[in-house]
């Protein structure tokens, strides 16, 4: 069944929400409902069990610390949000307009894009050339994950049955080169066929750090070792693009080809990287 | 002056903008079960049996099997061939089996989910190349829905020949309505159907074999978008929901959701078309050589129709003295294909536009030129003899031309800037429409109108449906200038097929051509009756003061031929359609060299309409036409599984453009007035389909030289094409 | 019991907590002007706003919409006046069939709360998250950008 008179819990702050999550560790997590409630009518979800954090203040809020220049983004920010917030790097409000259209990303988190983990998750590669941190908590405490050890396999993500991712911590030094990139089955409304996040240091003419991330090509979001060591220690070779095919597993599925995937992946990194030059 | 040519606020508007207007889905009567339907999961097989899960609760669940049926277990559109539930055979993949009634929605598909069917599979044809005189029968002895020849002059002549194969796939026709019906049994006995549909009699037609002792009125509720989508498949859910109503006496509703409305209803027919051809050393066409086979899925609905119709466009808007076209439409297991705008002419022209860009291709001449040499001009004759006077090929295409060039620097067109790594392209495509029925399909049809004097006011009686192309506006607006009365007096009645006559079916783009010039002789004929009441001539209003009855008047008026058309439906030659309407296109846009997306920049349409009757609504088909004909280019494509069901059977996965994708689009209208009709005008619902595919193929060839020959030109096509160069 | 204030009326209704605020809406409310044109968040045509932000109602359960302001289609025109965005939509012949038509102004209507005189690309961005199939956006667009425009102003 789709309903259920069963309660839905509802937090109003932070520590109702781990209480809640520690006492319902099976329960799915409502946040903006952009996923969750298209798994509802599917049936894949049951409506009994549910741990709603839409009116959870304290997961909330973009701050910017003064000192470190790191953003704290509350986990249930939506990427509206994010695209009217000043301290958010123009390059993740980017990929926020990527997200379905005005609708989706007045109600869909930056949390639930996350720990949906689905391998075509329009943020994912992104949050991954940025080095991002999540934070996660449970009643016992909080611990921070890179999200590099965050995806850990196709759709399962390092969080333990009572814990909630509660913020992203990234740190935008705005010297670096960032792209991001979505080729999507139009211009709105899209899921994803490859997405690229993209970061180079440059100091000196030489790369000295190289984050280059793709979604849509694999169980899991990925960054591109190849790619990555490639470019690393030398200036910009958009040769290491030749390396993209090496480090994706991407398939055919219904809406596009393992092969062109293969191709656009490696083409769009070689475009980025000509245009770093 | 009067309404006709201007822009009047359409008569729906108020109810729309408000959220008044109530279409299906909105009407609830006191009482109402909630129906689904249970389906094949298999291509061609037998039903063995169908049984209740015994561990479901059955208490308030109602269930209908074709034993249920009183009379004919079929939906009758041009043939007997369509079951409304399968008894015996099922020959496609979501093929009606069983139906239910509850409550609730939800309960309604949770008791489908435990209907169970047991089936035994047999070999199924999904291919149409093998389903011509296949061992396996789906349809009559061979699988062949129909076939056409149309011959003139001789094929066979000296000369080096230039030939092609186009392929275009389906296409749904994404309606944002989903279909539904309403099935209310009546006081008095029988029932009501209400629904989205574009043809009340063609649901009362269809059930009169299936409910013959049941006495029905069928009522169109407001329709959001039919495209011919909503031509036939509506008697089917009808049908659902009238068995359903019947066996529960109470009213029933039957709405489908979206994904199965996508894998369950009729598509664009796919097709391939072998074009072979030879010029002159001028540069004239000599020889033309079209051979076009379309799929029509499992049952015959309309496709002979269809194929009439590619048949009749497969040489393009181009005169060739030697002419063959020839097609065949065959059975396959898949879901029957049905009606969408254009109605196998887009098919057909997107062969023969891409066929001239081969041939200019080839010779080494630009294929605007290699077109305006070969263009129909008046004095001209077609395939099937017929000679054109008012031929407007050259006119639209100059008329495009211009306004491309008036409008929008190039700078503006292409803005750059972005990600992507773009090369421009630029196309064009030349296209006409036959319009109204074929042949003599309106004297044998006798459209009629009704109109009634109501006080002060007229109204009008007819089955031509408002589906959003502006019916009930322009049908005011012709009834209104034609009695010399302000628009604001005359409406349009309810669709009742009660109340109204039958007016023939919202179709064919004859709705303002041909009804439309029934409504104004209505206005005519209401003008004289009042005429003689009174005793005097007069205009109208004056006689309607001078009148002393207040009693109702009313007049009904049918359509007559004029005998002007010479037609022979047996050897296909003759005049095929009164009139044509002549367009022409050209498409701006930028292909992505890295991914293959084609971003639309701009879309310049010069149509013919005869008259714009309401330049706005007129220009509003014009660009609704245009942006599906965008889609079907690039983005739209139905991917079947091994059953021949449709899998990318959600929005998200079946790619329509949003207001991101689609171009800025400049409208000419040209006006070569049709004698035959209201004050000139012709058809204009379906031509705009016809033209946008080719003139993208044709632009993205421009763009980065590569030759693409097949529907949906997607991304994955693009770049593979690129690759191979 | 769910609580919150719909078209400027408080309303409590006593669905389950899950249920789809479309359903809410259209069913024990019985406004039928916002529609269902897919059931997953795919063409807008359910769109409401919910304390101000456009969002489709079918992927909204009730019980978010606790104490929340919600206002759909029937809830733009002021004292039987329709709103600018409304009678610029009959001005321009934007809606055909109608069924994505309260979607569309309802999306309008939170975006130029912020864009009062917007570009047609800043239109169509807006706006990409409804879909038609009648119009070709043309004249909606034209619609949108012309709602609060001065008269006699042409823009880009």
């Amino acid at each position: 069944m789709k309903t259920s008179s069963a309660p839905v819990h509802s937090a109003k702050d932070l520590d109702e929400a781990l209480a809640l999550r520690h006492a319902h560790p099976d329960a799915t997590i409502l946040a903006g409902g952009t996923d969750v409630m298209v798994f509802l009518e599917a049936g894949a979800i049951d409506p009994s069990r549910i741990i709603n954090l839409w009116g959870c203040d304290g997961l909330r809020g973009i701050r910017e610390d003064e000192e470190t220049g790191g953003v704290r983004i509350g986990a249930m920010s939506t990427w509206t949000d994010l695209i009217r917030h000043a301290a958010i790097p123009e390059v993740l409000q980017e990929c926020g307009r990527t997200v379905g259209a005005a609708q989706i990303q007045n109600r869909g988190t930056v949390g639930g894009n996350i720990v949906n983990a689905s391998p075509a998750g329009d943020s994912l590669p992104l949050w991954l050339a940025l080095d991002a941190e999540f934070e996660v908590a449970s009643i016992a405490g909080s611990r921070r994950i890179a999200a590099v050890d965050f995806w850990k396999d196709y759709r399962q993500v390092d969080l333990r049955p009572d814990e909630l991712l509660i913020a992203v911590h990234i740190q935008p030094n705005y010297t670096d080169h960032l792209h991001y990139r979505k080729v999507g089955t139009r211009m709105a409304l899209a899921i994803s066929k490859v997405i690229l996040g993209g970061r180079l240091r440059i100091e000196d003419g030489i790369v000295t750090q190289a984050r280059v991330a793709l979604g849509s090509v694999a169980p899991v979001p990925l960054r591109l070792p190849s790619v990555e060591a490639a470019l690393v220690g030398k200036p910009i070779d958009a040769g290491a693009a030749d390396h993209v095919a090496q480090d994706i597993q991407p398939i055919d599925d219904v809406r596009s080809t393992s092969g062109y995937r293969t191709g656009v992946a490696t083409r769009i990194v070689r475009s980025w990287l000509e245009r770093c030059k | 002056m009067g309404p006709v040519g201007e822009n009047i606020p359409r008569t729906d508007g108020p109810a729309k903008v408000t959220g008044d207007a109530l279409y299906v889905d909105d009407i609830r009567p006191a009482g109402c079960l909630y129906g689904a339907t249970v389906r094949a999961k298999i291509a061609h097989g037998k039903l063995l049996g169908i049984t209740k899960d015994p561990d479901f609760d059955w208490t308030d669940i109602t269930v209908v099997t074709a034993e249920d049926i009183p009379g004919k277990n079929v939906v009758y559109l041009m043939t007997e061939d369509q079951p409304a539930l399968v008894s015996e055979i099922i020959r496609h993949v979501t093929e009606p089996i069983a139906l239910v009634a509850a409550p609730t929605r939800d309960r309604a598909l949770e008791a489908a989910k435990h209907i169970q069917v047991e089936t035994e599979s047999l070999p199924a044809i999904l291919d149409p190349a093998v389903a011509e005189g296949h061992t396996t029968k789906i349809f009559g002895e061979d699988n062949v829905f129909k076939r056409i020849t149309i011959e003139k002059g001789d094929i066979a002549q000296d000369g080096e020949v230039i030939e092609g194969t186009y392929r275009v796939g389906h296409q749904e026709q994404l309606y944002i309505e989903p279909q539904g019906m309403l099935a209310v049994p009546r006081e008095n006995g029988g029932l009501t159907i209400i629904g989205s549909m574009q043809c009340p009699f063609y649901i009362d037609k269809a059930l009169a074999s299936m409910l013959p002792d049941v006495d029905m009125n069928v009522v169109q509720a407001t329709t959001g978008g039919g495209f011919g989508g909503k031509e036939e498949y509506p008697s089917m859910i009808a049908a659902h929901a009238s068995l359903l109503a019947l066996k529960t006496g109470k009213p029933v509703k039957l709405i489908y959701r979206r994904d199965e409305d996508l894998r369950c209803t009729t598509k664009r027919h796919p097709c391939t078309v072998k074009i072979r051809s030879m010029v002159d050393s001028n540069g004239k066409l000599t020889m033309w050589d079209a051979h076009i086979l379309v799929d029509g899925g499992a049952y015959n609905t309309l496709t002979p129709v269809v194929l009439s119709r590619a048949v009749l466009h497969m040489t393009g808007p181009y005169a060739c003295p030697n002419v063959r076209l020839d097609g065949v439409a065959v059975a396959t297991h898949t879901p029957p294909n049905g009606a969408f705008r254009g109605f196998g002419a887009p098919q057909a022209m997107f062969a023969a536009e891409r066929h001239m860009d081969r041939i200019a291709r080839t010779l080494g001449i630009d294929p605007v030129r290699f077109r305006r040499m070969n263009i129909l001009r008046d004095g001209d004759s077609t395939a099937t003899g017929q000679v054109l006077t008012d031929t407007g090929a050259e006119t639209v295409l100059d008329r495009c031309l211009s306004a491309a060039q008036s409008t929008m620097p190039p700078s503006q067109i292409h803005p750059g800037g972005g990600t992507g790594k773009y090369r421009r392209g630029q196309g064009l495509a030349l296209v006409f429409h036959g319009c109204g029925f074929t042949g003599n399909g309106e004297a044998w049809l006798k459209g009629k109108v009704g109109m009634v004097l109501d006080g002060r006011c007229v109204r009008i009686l007819t089955s031509s449906t408002e589906l959003g192309q502006g019916t009930e506006t322009t049908f005011c607006q012709i009834a209104a200038q034609e009695l010399g009365i302000d628009v604001h007096r005359v409406t349009v009645d309810p669709h009742d097929t009660e109340k109204v006559p039958d007016s023939g079916p919202t179709v064919a783009s004859r709705t303002c051509m041909v009804v439309g010039g029934v409504v104004q002789k209505a206005a005519r004929a209401l003008r004289a009756a009042l005429q003689a009441e009174t005793g005097s001539v007069a205009d109208f209003d004056v006689l309607l003061q001078s009148r002393v009855s207040e009693a109702e008047l009313r007049v009904q008026v049918e359509y007559v031929d004029d005998g002007s058309m010479d037609w022979d439906d047996a050897t296909y030659q003759g005049d095929a359609y009164p009139t044509y309407g002549w367009s022409a296109c050209l498409v701006d846009l930028d292909v992505d060299l890295d991914t293959g997306e084609v971003l639309y920049r701009r879309f310049v349409s010069a149509t013919d309409v005869g008259k714009a009757i309401h330049p706005v609504i007129v220009e509003g088909q014009i660009e609704g036409g245009s942006l599906q004909g965008l889609g079907y280019a690039t983005r739209e494509e139905v991917v079947l599984d091994a059953h021949g069901c449709m899998r990318n059977d959600r929005l998200t996965n079946y790619i329509i453009p949003t207001a991101l994708d689609s171009p800025e689009m400049v409208t000419e209208i040209v006006e070569i007035p049709y004698k035959g009709g209201p004050f000139g005008a012709k058809g204009i619902g379906e031509i705009p389909m016809d033209g946008p595919a080719p003139a993208v193929a044709q632009a993205i060839e421009c763009a980065v030289g590569v030759v693409l020959d097949q529907l949906p030109m997607t991304p994955e096509r693009v770049i593979t094409a690129m690759e191979n160069q | 019991m769910i609580k919150f204030i719909i078209n400027g009326s408080e309303v409590e209704v006593d669905s389950a907590p899950m249920t789809r605020l479309l359903d809410v809406i259209r069913e024990d409310l019985r406004l039928t002007g916002s529609k269902e044109g897919c059931g997953e968040g795919e063409c807008g045509a359910c769109t409401v706003l919910i304390d101000g932000m456009a969002a489709n109602s079918c992927l909204i359960p009730v019980a978010q919409a606790q104490d929340a302001e919600v206002i759909t289609v029937e809830g733009l025109a002021q004292d039987h006046r329709l709103a600018p965005i409304q009678q610029a939509f009959i001005d321009h012949g934007a809606a055909q069939c109608g069924i994505c038509t309260p979607g569309f102004l309802v999306t309008a209507s939170a975006f130029l709360v912020d864009n009062p005189h917007p570009t047609r690309q800043e239109v169509r961005e807006a706006l990409a998250g409804n879909l038609c199939r009648c119009t070709g956006y043309q004249k909606i667009i034209d619609a949108v950008q012309d709602s609060l425009s001065e008269p006699g102003r042409t823009r880009e």
